[in-house]
């Protein structure tokens, strides 16, 4: 096949590359150039582009970089500040890959008579009954098969995951054995965006106003207060003005409209049900039994999916309204679908 | 994958002249001295240096002392910008249109930048607004204007006289600088040193070699030095002197001068049958620049409905290698600067294409890139009119 590997200067990416060569594919690297504003790496981490670059002329490929920047504004940066505005929480990282990755690369590989679309993802694709669905990387602590949940069948068939059936530690010692100079480059983490300097509140507080508001208890005293509303999260415990010792308090809603954040003890946080918005199905809406992971690293906890509603067997900490839910088969071996974390999810423990 | 390749990007960098290669071959190998010893060796380079300064200095017309030798356009532009602040303070002024080389020193600097007609050209009543204050005391006296002479990405032509007599009138004190890097192929720079003050040419840009380039510099004390140490250039440039490359660089020029007419010739009706063809193949197809406002071997057009960054990896594909705007640090296509100071709209300037001929364009080249660039438009054009094209990740 001909296939067009996203190469973003990382070690996993680089041995994508290498296992699409191994497997006799023929392979065009591509950097996307995503964030054109100030990053911990410098600008449109420069460095990054160079290390895939050197990588795919180490590998005797050819490599590009396509200029995204208009389209990661609008897909990812823009609908970040808006959700923060309104006092939700968002996970860029699923939005990115959701529109940028597999919807602009995709689209922009078609065009250009490529069979296939190769990521550096710890995710596998699988044939169940028939149809394709995301499944879990092997190596279970660095799995990212729940950043890769929303593909459905178009884009399964023409996605590949070169290095879902290796550990992390198999990867850095394949890059090794390869002689590319990203083996020991240490992993990224955070948004790519958010500088470390300045972190969340730099960027939002240069993009939004940002207001003040009163943390009350679940009985409508007022217990403190919050510069921010914006930057508060469901769940949160620390930055809330409250007094110290007593029970621990947990955010349990943000309301930016009011200006008013509601805390509440540990039972108070605990939730049994989340609603779902912009529900993806990877081969057709299910319901019933699933596994869910709320987090790109959080357990994955036991559920019933009714409608538009997911029922926990047992209550749990409430998922943050912006929040990526994902749903697994009960094996926890595959991505039936997924949606995002509505807000005021009803809850018998807070009702 | 073509196994023929098609060059069409010779602004960007044109192929080394033959003899501008054989030139410097002695100097990379048995002439090797420093120019500025005082041994045999030393006086040969310092010979040959000499000779190919005068070279320049006939094809561009101006003494041979003011020829300055520097590390490449881009150095002679920024001396020419920050020397020319950092001597004289005041106020640095030039066109949005401006190579980057002359555009980010002007910004350095906390100059102005003054907006271009709809070919790129330098709005000259503009321009007179702002020399008008600055003489009136509203702004800092304004210590340079640079305008160049032929526009890199889409060929428009300033008339270098016109600026140079306003800026006369209204700040007799200014320096008048010209970045006529993309010139020397198509214009007669003779015509263009009289009215200014200093004047930038690159190497590479004209069939000789890259790092190299000139400064002229036809007011004693008009810049101060970026580079300072050995005092070489007389102390307007430090650094051991690119003997090879000044040597490469001469013979070049000269016979570009030589050539120039009947290339010009030649070239402008490859060009013009380049267009054509595109025009005959591609609908909708925009000229950016019409071919009276522009030197002859620049073909910028602009073509509705298409990312450029598809299709040159299309081209790239078919052998043909061109380019659109110029590429940052990450090497990703970015919106031209150029187009929109002209008012090009933000959808027109994405499917914005340079095609740009020079001495080894051949007919062959012309005709096999309009088939490639028709073929890959229809094909990218195709593809947008497929009904549900669009992948599943965001449906």
């Amino acid at each position: 096949m001909r296939v067009l590997c996203a190469m973003s200067g990382g070690v996993d990416s680089s041995v994508a590359a290498i296992e699409l060569l191994e497997a006799g594919h023929e392979v065009v690297g591509v950097t996307m150039r995503l964030w054109g504003g100030e990053s911990d790496t410098g600008c449109c981490s420069i460095a990054d582009v160079d290390d895939a670059r050197r990588v795919a002329q180490h590998l005797g490929i050819d490599h590009v970089v396509f200029n995204f920047t208009d389209d990661f504004d609008r897909h990812v940066v823009d609908p970040y500040v808006a959700a923060h505005a309104a006092g939700i929480t968002p996970n860029p990282c699923i939005e990115c890959n959701r529109r940028l990755k597999f919807d602009r690369l995709l689209e922009r590989a078609d065009l250009l008579g490529f069979d296939a679309v190769a990521t550096g993802h710890h995710a596998r694709i699988v044939t169940v009954d028939g149809s394709l669905h995301v499944a879990r990387g092997a190596d279970a602590a660095k799995d990212q098969s729940y950043v890769v949940h929303m593909l459905d069948q178009v884009a399964l068939t023409r996605t590949l995951f070169p290095v879902g059936h290796l550990t992390k530690a198999e990867v850095r010692a394949k890059a090794a054995a390869a002689g590319v100079r990203t083996a020991a480059k240490p992993d990224s983490q955070d948004v790519c965006f958010i500088t470390h300097t300045g972190g969340r509140e730099s960027f939002l507080g240069s993009r939004i106003p940002f207001r003040s508001g009163t943390v009350v208890d679940t009985d409508g005293t007022v217990v403190g207060s919050v510069e921010s509303v914006e930057l508060v999260t469901v769940g949160q415990r620390r930055g809330l003005g409250l007094p110290g010792g007593g029970p621990k308090r947990y955010v349990v809603e943000v309301d930016v409209e009011r200006a008013v954040v509601v805390v509440g003890d540990e039972a108070a946080q605990l939730a049994d049900v989340v609603e779902l918005g912009g529900l993806v199905w990877a081969a057709g809406p299910v319901q019933g039994e699933v596994l869910v992971q709320c987090s790109a690293h959080g357990e994955t906890r036991r559920a019933v999916l009714e409608g538009d509603r997911i029922r926990f067997s047992e209550p749990q900490r409430r998922v943050a309204p912006g929040q990526s839910v994902v749903l697994y088969d009960t094996t926890d071996a595959i991505v039936l679908g997924g949606g995002v974390a509505v807000r005021r999810a009803t809850s018998s423990a807070h009702r | 994958m073509s196994g023929e390749l098609v060059y069409l990007d010779h602004a960007a960098s044109t192929p080394m002249r033959r003899e501008a290669v054989e030139a410097m071959l002695p100097f990379l190998d048995q002439q090797f001295a420093n120019p500025s010893g005082s041994h045999r060796f030393a006086r040969q380079a310092r010979a040959a240096l000499d000779g190919a300064r005068d070279v320049v200095a006939a094809a561009v017309g101006c003494d041979a002392g003011d020829v300055v030798f520097t590390g490449g356009g881009t150095e002679a532009d920024n001396t020419a910008v920050m020397g020319a602040v950092a001597r004289h303070g005041g106020l640095a002024v030039c066109s949005a249109a401006e190579h980057h080389a002359v555009l980010h020193a002007v910004e350095q600097v906390g100059g102005v930048v003054i907006g271009v007609d709809a070919v790129g050209r330098i709005d000259r009543d503009q321009l007179e607004q702002v020399l008008t204050r600055a003489a009136a005391g509203g702004t800092p006296p304004v210590t340079v204007v640079s305008v160049m002479a032929v526009n890199n990405e889409v060929g428009s032509i300033n008339d270098i006289a016109a600026v140079s007599a306003l800026v006369r009138r209204l700040a007799p004190g200014a320096l008048v600088h010209t970045d006529a890097v993309q010139a020397p192929s198509w214009v007669d720079v003779r015509e263009l040193t009289p009215h200014v003050d200093l004047l930038s040419l690159s190497g590479h840009k004209f069939g000789g070699p890259k790092g190299i380039g000139v400064l002229v510099v036809r007011r004693p004390d008009a810049v101060a030095p970026l580079l300072v140490g050995g005092g070489q250039e007389r102390e307007r440039r430090s650094g051991t002197q690119n003997v090879a490359g000044a040597v490469a660089l001469a013979e070049a020029l000269r016979c570009t001068d030589l050539e120039r007419d009947d290339e010009v010739e030649r070239l402008a009706a490859l060009r013009d049958r380049l267009v054509d063809a595109l025009r005959a193949g591609v609908p909708g197809l925009h000229e950016t620049v019409p071919p009276h406002d522009k030197v002859a071997g620049s073909a910028h057009v602009c073509i509705p409905g298409v990312e450029n960054e598809a299709l040159l990896f299309l081209l790239d594909e078919g052998g043909v290698c061109a380019s659109a705007a110029s590429a940052c640090a990450a090497g990703a296509m970015e919106p031209s600067h150029v187009l929109s100071a002209m008012g090009v709209p933000g959808e027109l300037a994405r499917g914005a294409l340079r095609l740009t001929l020079g001495h080894s364009t051949t007919p062959h080249d012309v005709d096999r890139a309009a088939e490639v660039i028709v073929a890959a438009v229809e094909r990218i054009r195709r593809f947008a009119s497929r009904p549900g094209q669009a992948s599943g990740a965001s449906r």
